[in-house]
């Protein structure tokens, strides 16, 4: 069988539970290698979309190959290729962290003593040797989803599915979850990760499909979709809240686009279509008495991406927090 | 932003050195596991279980004891006085009673146990870990033939309290110890068989409730209108007929007759044609559900 350059190749697929259609015509082409984010709110159908490539959900329509095997004909090849991490870590809890990988590595071929030696070179690997013998319910989340992983490394997967990775968990262990899926790429795997959290899509993938409603309702680069939204943002702090609304229609008449009314009582952001001469603007707010107190201008970020494209904001991870401070915490 | 020291500080990077160095080359890889081992590894799965968590055989263990004597002392007056013939009651009366009782209660206490196995399926099912065994390249039924392997040591335990509690109410079976153990052996495999059918239960079932409420339902006139706490001939004539085509009661005839001593080729025949028929049934429709199951 000649190999087919594509990771995944998905068209018009289709799943309804009831009359709740969860998944309304997805298509989807990821190239071998990389990470490819599929960004979307709760609920708009990534886990389903993700299920049936993983060959758990068989879909009601539509057609698809991952790593050029028809997953309606030859699921259990595609089965051999991949690995699937849960959004809720897929482990016994039960049993122990090392019970949970001999249990895999027999079921995956490896004899009792193989499977035993395989377990613990990954839980020495992953920083979990010490837990060893203790049952997962008594895992931290970090640990948890450490060990979920190290589950799908039992033989090295061509592909990945990654279903939230980071969801619930701390910052310092979603840091050390983004550097093993970094270390994974680099092995050539290929990544397929969905999340709800731009920083995250934004931080790793290197495309990113928008799913909202059950539809991909945007593709390509963080790059590319920055820039279908405009060449970037304004962002303005006034001295006096109490201006701002005037600042507002001011900003709005010249730029000829919307203002964004901040949370901020003084912020206001600006997305600016292309050639918008900034300078002016700010003159004018000058001219009128409007204090500014700064401004930043900026590519736009990937929350404001989600606006332009669905109407509505996405969900941020820890809002206030800013990612560098978090890392070092 | 000082990226290097960051990472040190938690070991990123040395941790990711240590994961690139324990991935596995592809040409290392085994073939998955077969359709046996696979199940095997499944019912090691189950037996870890019952390691963990020692509670989960409290239903195989105090429910029997409590059962046999339970009918046997409350029941037993009464009923050996029809069971013998004589018409006495009392003492002498539950001696008999035990003789004709024990491996009817054997059969109806396994029989209430094999629906544990759907309640218990019901439950694991819903978790992360059975996306995950789904997603793997191994022969699919294994992830139910395993369970219901492992729940055999269930069956298994509860059956050898109940004869051991039946010996010492007064069982002698004329069988000998042989008998006993083909009996035993031959409701072991019924259990199994009869399992499928609570599996197909478990995954119609939105919860461990409905389970068991649907099991409890099937079960009931199923073990009570049999011969396993009267014989028969004492029922009204309808219901005789009923009663004597159940599959439980052709199941405890069998099993009597085995512990008696008396070995029937016929009614062996007929249990494992009964058995044979229900895996054929429900084993098929409940991997049809599993492999369906959202």
């Amino acid at each position: 069988m000649a190999e087919s350059p594509y990771a995944v190749e998905a068209r018009g697929l289709v799943k309804s539970f009831g009359s709740n259609v969860a998944v309304d015509g997805v298509d989807l082409t990821i190239p071998r290698g990389g990470i490819y984010g599929v960004l979307g709110p709760n609920g708009a159908g990534k886990t389903t979309a993700i299920r049936m490539l993983a060959t758990l959900l068989r879909p009601d329509a539509g057609e698809a190959w991952v790593l050029g095997r028809d997953i309606f004909t030859e699921p259990k090849a595609v089965r051999e290729r991949i690995a699937l991490t849960g959004q809720f870590a897929s482990l016994d809890e039960d049993l122990t962290g090392m019970e949970n990988l001999i249990l895999l590595g027999r079921l995956l071929g490896f004899t009792k003593q193989d499977a035993r030696r395989r377990g613990k070179d990954l839980l020495t690997a992953f920083g979990l040797a010490e837990a060893a013998d203790r049952q997962v319910k008594k895992y931290s989340g970090g640990m948890r989803r450490r060990l979920d992983i190290a589950g799908s490394l039992i033989v090295t997967p061509e592909m990945m599915f990654l279903d939230e990775p980071t969801t619930g968990i701390d910052p310092r262990s979603r840091n050390q979850v983004w550097d093993i899926i970094r270390t994974l790429v680099a092995g050539g795997t290929t990544i397929l990760l969905t999340t709800q959290y731009l920083e995250e899509a934004d931080q790793l993938a290197d495309r990113i499909a928008v799913i909202d409603h059950g539809r991909v309702i945007a593709e390509g680069t963080p790059g590319q979709l920055k820039a279908q939204v405009g060449a970037g943002a304004l962002k303005v702090r006034l001295a006096d809240q109490a201006q701002r609304e005037r600042a507002a229609e001011v900003l709005e008449r010249r730029l000829g686009s919307v203002v964004i009314r901040e949370k901020d009582a003084v912020a206001l952001t600006v997305r600016l279509g292309e050639g918008a001469g900034t300078t002016p603007a700010l003159n004018a707010l000058e001219e009128l008495g409007l204090e500014v107190e700064s401004f930043s201008y900026g590519q736009p970020s990937l929350d404001e991406v989600f606006l332009a494209l669905t109407g509505k904001p996405a969900e941020t991870q820890n809002d206030d927090a800013e990612p560098d401070a978090e890392r070092v915490a | 932003m000082s990226q290097t020291s960051i990472r040190s500080e938690h070991g990123g990077s040395a941790e990711a050195a240590r994961i690139q160095r324990v991935l596995l080359p592809a040409d290392q890889r085994p073939s998955p596991s077969g359709p046996i081992s696979g199940s095997v590894t499944f019912g090691w799965r189950a037996l870890l279980k019952i390691k963990h968590i020692p509670m989960q055989l409290f239903d195989v263990t105090i429910f029997p004891i409590m059962m046999t004597v339970m009918f046997t002392f409350i029941f037993g007056g009464a009923m050996g006085a029809i069971v013998s013939g004589t018409g006495q009651t009392g003492g002498p009366a539950v001696s008999e009673y035990v003789q004709f009782f024990i491996p009817g209660i054997f059969v109806q206490t396994l029989i209430m146990i094999t629906m544990y196995t759907g309640v218990t399926l019901n439950k694991d099912i819903s978790k992360g870990i059975f996306d995950r065994f789904r997603s793997l390249p191994i022969w699919r039924p294994a992830q139910l033939v395993g369970a219901l392997l492992g729940d055999q040591v269930r069956y298994g335990l509860a059956g050898t309290i109940i004869l051991t509690v039946g010996f010492l109410v007064g069982f002698r079976p004329v069988g000998g110890l042989l008998g006993v153990l083909a009996g035993f052996v031959l409701l072991l495999v019924c259990s199994f068989c009869l399992s499928w059918v609570w599996t197909m239960v478990s995954l119609l079932m939105p919860s461990e409730e409905a389970v068991m409420g649907v099991s409890m339902t099937i079960i009931f006139p199923l073990t009570f209108a049999s011969n396993i706490f009267v014989p028969t001939e004492t029922m009204p004539g309808w219901l005789e007929g009923i009663v004597e085509a159940n599959p439980v009661s052709v199941l405890v005839s069998a099993i009597r007759e085995l512990m008696d001593g008396t070995f029937d080729p016929g009614s062996i025949v007929s249990v494992l044609i009964y058995s044979a028929v229900v895996v054929a049934v429900f084993a098929p429709v409940s991997m049809y559900l599993y492999n369906r199951k959202s």
